[in-house]
């Protein structure tokens, strides 16, 4: 039993936070508000200098050949910094099922940095990021092994529509009404449903670096915020708000890291641990985020302040790969309730 | 990562497991009353002749020198197979860890066996009337005694099955002049020493496992003092650690609980709301989340480091999620929660956890003030 990085994962992770903390400011996040494709494409290009495009795809078709053990930190890394990507989406759920499906010249594209992936993998309408993807990837329902179904760019620019999202670097494009054909990719169910499950545990990832960033950020605050004379982090009121947020992060981080190991290892339970991690990561984000915006008090509610860039990522995009409601329930059928 | 246990770990829980499955009573009175006590002690004394009682500890003292994984796994398999309270809780998992860290040779060798056979049954003396959270408030006294030793004079309260036990650890203030966390001792008291007065009364949940003890110049030796004069609020805050992390509560408590609410809501089928089956998998899954959170937690302390004010993390977590398990638990039993059964008895008794040990509000400032750094003022 060690349930911990070993070096090689400590390693490649700082690697990563280092390129993100540097390249990925909140700068990088406001400038990604006004151009979402822009922003998207200058952290891609970082992002491809380090391999990541094929973290998951086997070192034979010219991938790194990790593991969800190995990516998941990573994922946890872009999360902190609400890298305006669609990183799960591309790197870890589209990127493996190109490599398994054979398709050669999107695999190639991808590995080249030149490819960025959408994903409706659960019939919603809403594609997250679809406003420029390259591929969009959907299904009726990918988690119950239904069939994956890609369609290009000029496909979902034709049948889709803009919608605003809360958070404008999703950049979220509407496929109600009549949804394209596309490719069929050649999959087999349990294949469909391993993507569905590696695009929740990747969710779930990027929620618990978006707590810990709007936890951190609200504890430094309110030791510098004064009130009464003195820092409002001296009252109680608000020392157990945050603790409150410290537990619900610091409990959700092992149920993450333990759904990559089941992942990794092909158990019987994977479905359900995946589940379990996200439906603690959405409620933990949630929650993180109410905390800090009531513990920053008027300033969290403005747009000049950064910290909305984090809490609006955390309000997009915690229910999306099935909330902790829809997960809990999966979890309940797991368990035979 | 490896989530996998060793074939040598695996090969303890078969034994565990099987032994446990074999020998485990059925249907002892509570623990927390006269006549449960003795029964549970004999159960100890059974669980110590076949040296699963004290498991972690090296084997001259009764265990296996097992490690911290082995324990974790025994004590899972001890509460999956409906292994009751330890009586001997407050001795083996509070006291000891102190006693191996702070005691002489002498003390270990007098205290330990007795401790692990169950000849000996500690309670833990900190509460007084004046000092229940702010336990730096202690107002009991020690002094030395021309002849040897030191006169005890004070009261404790709230002491968990203290009218049944036969020893008692506390803190005694031994400096007249000290304020607050300074010139405090800790003793290791025999209750039968003249002067000594234990008063037992009831709890909340209807036992009467609580105990006043009220002592008036009550002489102890010298050996009575563990981890030296004027040390004892460092040596106390080493078996806090323990009482909030992970020793008083192992995961395999609320993970077995998780698992009788999951077989009670599937007994009763016409019961089991979408909404109560939602509570019912988010308790699941607090439960495996906490034992998640442990492994990463002793993984850590295997490599060297210490939980320290983590454990405090620990003590919210399993406190809070027990009453929503058994509240839960409530909640699928309908009118027959208000009936004095198994489950409303644990409920209640659920409601003490955010209280001993360290009220939660106490752990949430340490929470805030040592994890995240706030200021205290």
């Amino acid at each position: 039993m060690y349930f911990a990085l070993n070096d090689d994962q400590t390693a490649l992770r700082e690697g990563v936070r280092d390129l993100l903390t540097g390249e990925c400011t909140p700068e990088l996040v406001r400038g990604a508000w006004a151009d979402p494709a822009a922003g998207a494409a200058a952290l891609w290009a970082q992002l491809t200098e380090m391999g990541l495009p094929g973290a998951a795809v086997p070192e034979a078709q010219g991938g790194l050949g990790l593991g969800a053990c190995d990516i998941v930190p990573l994922l946890e890394e872009a999360g902190r910094v609400a890298a305006p990507i669609p990183l799960v989406e591309t790197a870890f759920v589209a990127a493996p099922l190109f490599a398994a499906a054979g398709l050669e010249t999107e695999l190639d594209l991808l590995l080249e940095g030149k490819l960025l992936v959408a994903c409706a993998l659960d019939g919603s309408p809403l594609v997250p990021y679809g406003q420029f993807a390259d591929r969009t990837l959907i299904s009726s329902d990918a988690s119950a092994g239904r069939s994956i179904r890609m369609l290009d760019a000029v496909t979902t620019a034709a049948a889709g529509s803009a919608v605003d999202s809360i958070d404008a670097t999703r950049a979220v494009l509407s496929l109600a009404g009549d949804r394209p054909e596309g490719v069929r990719l050649d999959l087999s169910p349990a294949q469909a449903t391993a993507a569905w499950q590696r695009g929740v545990l990747g969710s779930a990832a990027e929620l618990v670096g978006l707590a810990r960033t709007l936890l951190a950020q609200t504890t430094a605050y309110v030791k510098d915020r004064r009130q009464f004379g003195v820092p409002v982090g001296s009252f109680q009121a608000i020392k157990h708000h945050l603790a409150d947020a410290l537990i619900a992060v610091e409990f959700a981080g092992p149920a993450v890291m333990r759904a990559a190991w089941s992942l990794d290892q092909g158990s019987s339970n994977r479905d359900r641990d995946v589940a379990m991690a996200k439906a603690l990561a959405s409620a933990a984000a949630e929650r993180v985020a109410a905390i800090a915006v009531q513990c920053h008090g008027a300033i969290a509610y403005t747009t000049e302040y950064d910290l909305h860039l984090y809490a609006k990522r955390v309000w997009a995009g915690s229910r999306c790969w099935g909330s902790a409601e829809w997960q809990r329930r999966r979890v309940a059928v797991a368990l035979g309730l | 990562m490896d989530l996998e246990y060793t074939e040598s770990e695996k090969e303890f829980r078969a034994q565990a497991r099987e032994w446990l499955v074999a020998n485990v009573p059925r249907g002892l009175k509570s623990g927390d009353t006269a006549e449960g006590f003795a029964q549970h002690v004999e159960w100890e004394k059974l669980l110590y002749d076949a040296r699963w009682a004290v498991v972690s500890w090296p084997e001259r003292y009764g265990g296996r020198a097992a490690s911290l994984w082995e324990w974790l796994i025994f004590e899972e398999e001890y509460y999956r197979a409906g292994g009751p309270p330890r009586v001997t809780q407050n001795g083996i998992f509070l006291l000891a860890p102190t006693v191996f860290d702070f005691g002489t040779p002498e003390q270990q060798d007098a205290v330990l066996p007795r401790m692990a056979a169950a000849d000996d049954l500690w309670c833990q003396g900190w509460s007084e009337p004046g000092a229940g959270s702010d336990l730096a408030a202690t107002s009991s006294r020690a002094k030395p005694d021309p002849t040897g030793g030191w006169r005890l004079t004070g009261q404790k309260t709230w002491t968990t099955r203290g009218a049944f036990c036969t020893h008692m650890f506390g803190l005694f203030r031994t400096d007249p002049e000290s304020e607050r966390h300074h010139g405090l001792t800790y003793f290791m008291i025999p209750l039968d020493t003249q002067g000594i007065t234990v008063r037992g009364f009831d709890r909340l949940d209807g036992d009467e496992g609580f105990a006043e003890v009220f002592l008036e110049d009550v002489h102890v030796p010298d050996e009575a003092v563990l981890g030296g004069v004027g040390e004892g609020w460092r040596v106390a805050m080493s078996t806090t650690g323990s009482e909030r992390g992970l020793t008083l509560r192992s995961p395999g408590r609320f993970m077995s609980a998780a698992e009788n609410l999951i077989s009670l809501a599937q007994s009763r089928p016409d019961a089991a709301t979408p909404i109560l089956r939602d509570k019912i998998a988010s308790a699941w899954i607090d439960a495996e989340a906490y034992r998640l959170f442990t492994l990463s937690q002793v993984t850590s302390i295997v490599a060297g480091g210490s939980p320290g004010a983590q454990s405090s993390l620990n003590k919210v977590f399993w406190s809070e999620l027990d009453i929503r398990l058994q509240g839960t638990a409530l909640d699928l039993l309908g009118q027959e929660a208000e009936l004095d059964g198994a489950w409303t008895r644990s409920f209640m008794f659920a409601l003490a956890g955010p209280i001993y040990a360290g009220t939660n509000e106490i752990q949430r400032n340490i929470i805030a003030e040592r994890l995240l750094g706030l200021p205290r003022k």
